[in-house]
């Protein structure tokens, strides 16, 4: 018994292959994943610390259009991740057709789902919303809206054009299964936040009868 | 370096089989490793761990110089209040017309000091410099995980730097919010004050950059040390000093994102009309502010949040050369391995924990008040384990004192010293009076700017040899270990006394306060001790520069040292090890084995015959 956890304290670590059986770009992605969701976890902390700061927080979402829309968008997001997994297990079975096909699917949700918030943003900014006021009170619910919608928008736009490169890459025989399933945290990653945002500034600001 | 040119050809023929088990991700990484030709590539453009190594080590020079001259005109202003200097305006012809530092211009070099120095030196030369330089080799790998991500991280640090020093250039000058930036000093313009116009907002951009940079270097690191390790390096024979680039890199990884989450925020309130940070009905210079509904404190959560850590990241990479430097002149194995690792975790985990220590006089609530106090003070307990780990490494220790040897034991003086203070702050019924005081410019000067500066000493003495294959000048050397050592208590422990004696810190000036009046001589003494100290400082700086061309020539291992950098030649070559990676057979501190031939044994050295 004593010999054995010897040997195992000691035992020769070979070099070059992870303890985690992890590669090394994977690995980076999932830092990366980590610092960036402490960017958002900054943000929606600070969101949350205005937002109890201040009384009467605005609730203007109604359910129709607002809230339907917000829906209709978690759906394309949502579907884009199931798309995004299909690919990399397209790709693990080396069907290079098929990752390009569910990844122009995935790219397609997340369009779908930029379009869409684009024009939840043109509606607001014609009621009035600003990053200083908006019709409903305290001036901070637009700035918080804009501020932590817009760097996800811009994590799913560059999602997107990530996806494209890769998608492009592969239909040339260019990356490997690695590449394509670390593109696939990186969606899966976006979309999680996305799962944060919708609860915290969507379904908490209804309006109440 | 014409010998080290000729292993070049060899290794990029050299298959290594290490590489080829590791996938697509480690063949790129060293398929951008073959030695490069044009000057550009090698020395500018360069993605050789130890070229970038040295780019961030001489950035760190050249802010450090920068920082050290802002330091000495606030010393002057503060020694003689009414005395003019026209010949030291002309470096600032607009802030100092006419020879005088204003109080505005004060703060100005208050708040540009203490950027530089936090982000610049203490963050970029232990963990930029000497962990890119060394962590690779120290665990047998070729380069760093991904080359091209650190050559970037390198060069958006410059740029952070440039843009920095651009506050000094625009309308308004620098900014005059300090280092932490407090809103909504720093959030509400130019209205509030000069600087906090257009120098505030490329303070942010340029910490901004600062940030994007860390992490580039963070990935880099944390991937490197799990994933590059050779052949018997497990992670129990990993030199402190990695376990402290490591455990540096992760407090970074996670530290950094929320100051960006923070500055972007800043930069909203400041340009885009948003008021995260400003509070309603807000009067400034005589005008009441269209922003309402934020709140400071959130400024000072998100930033001390980051900030705490950061304290941790100047110092940890000091505390794994200390311990690296003292087991080796100390010809002793380093006195419980195991517990200083845990004890590097402890307290990067608790690093986290406690920011709100930097706020007791922010109205928080005295039951959080107790909790951040006691998770502060319990810092103190992993703290102690190194300290008296140090301790017992020296007992009974036949010790050579070199001069990285004598930084060292600086370092742990030093650490100490600082650390006492630190468990005076920890407590709010004692910072509350001592917060605003030179109590915690002394404490924090200590314990995080100059324990960590000597720990960048001994870095850079022990690892000379090794980057330019020559020796500093030992009797420079030790001349400037005194008079900086001597100088630094000369400087920070009369500032305890001002502290004590309730002189605020910030001001420019003490005129109009009697209580203060007869604390001047103090202030006149810390000066003087501060401009001797200062002028030590050249002495390194030639003693380094003259080395690098006249030193004695080095050997391969100098300091008959035992980790991986020491079994290659000095300089190393472009790919460290060329086709022979290295195999590790032992920890990284076996000094006065019994039975062996020489003091020490190489981590290469192999086993000792099976008993029979």
């Amino acid at each position: 018994m004593a010999e054995k956890v010897e040997r195992l304290r000691f035992a020769e670590w070979g070099g070059g292959v992870s303890p985690f059986a992890v590669g090394s770009k994977k690995l980076g992605m999932w830092l990366f994943i980590v610092s960036d969701s402490l960017t958002f976890s900054g943000l929606l902390v600070g969101y949350s610390y205005v937002r109890i700061a201040n009384e009467r927080w605005p609730m203007p979402f109604e359910f129709w259009p607002t809230i339907v829309m917000a829906t209709v968008m978690t759906f394309c997001l949502l579907s884009s991740s199931l798309t995004m997994a299909l690919a990399v297990r397209a790709s693990s079975l080396g069907d290079r057709a098929r990752v390009v096909r569910f990844i122009a699917l995935t790219m397609l949700g997340g369009i779908l789902f930029v379009l869409l918030h684009a024009k939840e943003w043109a509606g607001l900014i014609a009621e009035g919303v600003r990053l200083w006021e908006n019709p409903w009170g305290v001036p901070l619910f637009g700035a918080s809206f804009f501020t932590l919608t817009g760097l996800h928008m811009l994590h799913v736009i560059s999602g997107v054009i990530y996806l494209g490169v890769i998608a492009l890459g592969v239909s040339r025989g260019r990356f490997t299964h690695e590449d394509v399933e670390i593109s696939g945290l990186y969606w899966h990653f976006v979309d999680l936040v996305w799962m944060f945002i919708f609860p915290l500034v969507y379904l908490l600001s209804v309006k109440m009868p | 370096m014409g010998a080290s040119s000729a292993p070049f050809s060899v290794s990029a023929q050299g298959k290594n089989p290490r590489i080829l088990k590791g996938g697509k991700a480690m063949t790129q990484a060293t398929a951008v490793h073959e030695a490069p030709k044009s000057f550009i590539r090698r020395y500018i453009f360069s993605t050789d761990h130890k070229v970038i190594g040295l780019q961030y080590l001489f950035l760190a020079m050249a802010a450090v110089a920068i920082g050290i001259v802002l330091s000495l005109y606030m010393r002057l202003r503060l020694a003689w209040p009414t005395e003019r200097w026209p010949l030291l305006g002309k470096l600032f012809p607009n802030a100092m017309a006419g020879g005088t530092i204003s109080p505005e211009f004060y703060l100005s070099l208050v708040t540009m000091h203490g950027t530089i120095m936090v982000f610049f030196v203490l963050t970029t030369a232990p963990l930029g410099g000497f962990g890119n330089y060394f962590l690779p080799i120290q665990v047998g790998a070729h380069d760093m995980a991904f080359p091209v991500l650190n050559m970037l991280s390198f060069w958006v640090t410059l740029a952070g730097f440039l843009v920095l020093m651009a506050a000094f250039f625009v309308s308004g000058g620098a900014p005059i919010s300090g280092w932490t930036a407090y809103a909504p000093l720093s959030a509400v313009g130019e209205i509030a004050g000069p600087g906090l116009g257009m120098g505030q907002n490329l303070w942010i951009l340029s910490i901004a950059l600062f940030c994007i940079a860390s992490l580039l270097g963070a990935l880099n690191f944390i991937t490197t040390t799990l994933n590059l390790r050779t052949k018997g390096m497990a992670m129990t024979r990993l030199p402190l000093t990695v376990w402290a680039w490591f455990t540096t890199a992760v407090l970074a990884l996670l530290a950094f994102p929320v100051l960006l989450a923070g500055g972007i925020l800043l930069l909203l309130d400041r340009v885009a009309g948003t008021s995260f940070f400003v509070p309603g009905g807000l009067i400034v210079s005589d005008k009441i502010l269209p922003h309402k509904g934020g709140s400071p404190l959130l400024w000072q959560h998100l930033f001390w949040f980051f900030g705490h850590p950061e304290v941790y990241i100047a110092i940890l990479p000091g505390m794994g050369i200390t311990s690296h430097v003292l087991s080796t002149f100390a010809r002793k194995p380093i006195f419980g391995y195991r517990a200083m690792v845990t004890a590097i975790f402890a307290i990067g985990l608790l690093g986290f924990l406690v920011w709100g220590h930097h706020m007791f006089v922010s109205g928080m609530s005295p039951y959080s008040a107790i909790a951040f106090s006691l998770l502060t003070l319990s810092i103190g307990v992993p703290s102690a384990i190194k300290t008296f780990n140090w301790l017992a490494t020296l007992y009974k220790a036949r010790i050579h004192f070199t001069v990285p040897m004598l930084f060292a034991l600086g370092f742990v003086s030093i650490f100490v010293t600082g650390g006492l203070s630190g468990i005076v702050l920890g407590q709010t019924s004692l910072d509350i009076p001592m917060h605003d005081t030179y109590f915690v410019v002394a404490h924090f000067h200590l314990i995080m700017g100059v324990a960590a500066i000597f720990g960048i000493f001994a870095g850079t003495y022990y690892w000379f040899p090794k980057i330019f294959g020559r020796m500093m000048n030992d009797a420079l050397g030790k001349l400037h270990f005194w008079l900086t050592f001597i100088g630094i208590y000369a400087i920070f422990i009369p500032m305890h006394i001002l502290g004590i004696a309730g002189h605020p810190r910030r001001y420019a000036e003490t005129a109009g306060f009697d209580f203060l009046t007869p604390l001047q001589p103090i202030h006149v003494f810390i000066t003087i001790a501060a401009l001797i100290t200062a002028g030590a400082q050249l002495l390194f700086f030639f003693n380094f520069f003259w080395s690098i061309w006249k030193g004695k020539k080095a050997e391969m291992n100098p300091w008959r040292a035992t980790t991986l950098e020491w079994t290659i030649p000095s300089p190393p070559p472009h790919d460290n090890f060329g086709p022979q990676t290295p195999v590790v057979h032992r920890g990284p501190y076996e000094y006065s084995v019994p039975g062996a031939a020489e003091d020490y044994l190489l981590q290469t050295a192999p086993p000792a015959p099976t008993k029979s």
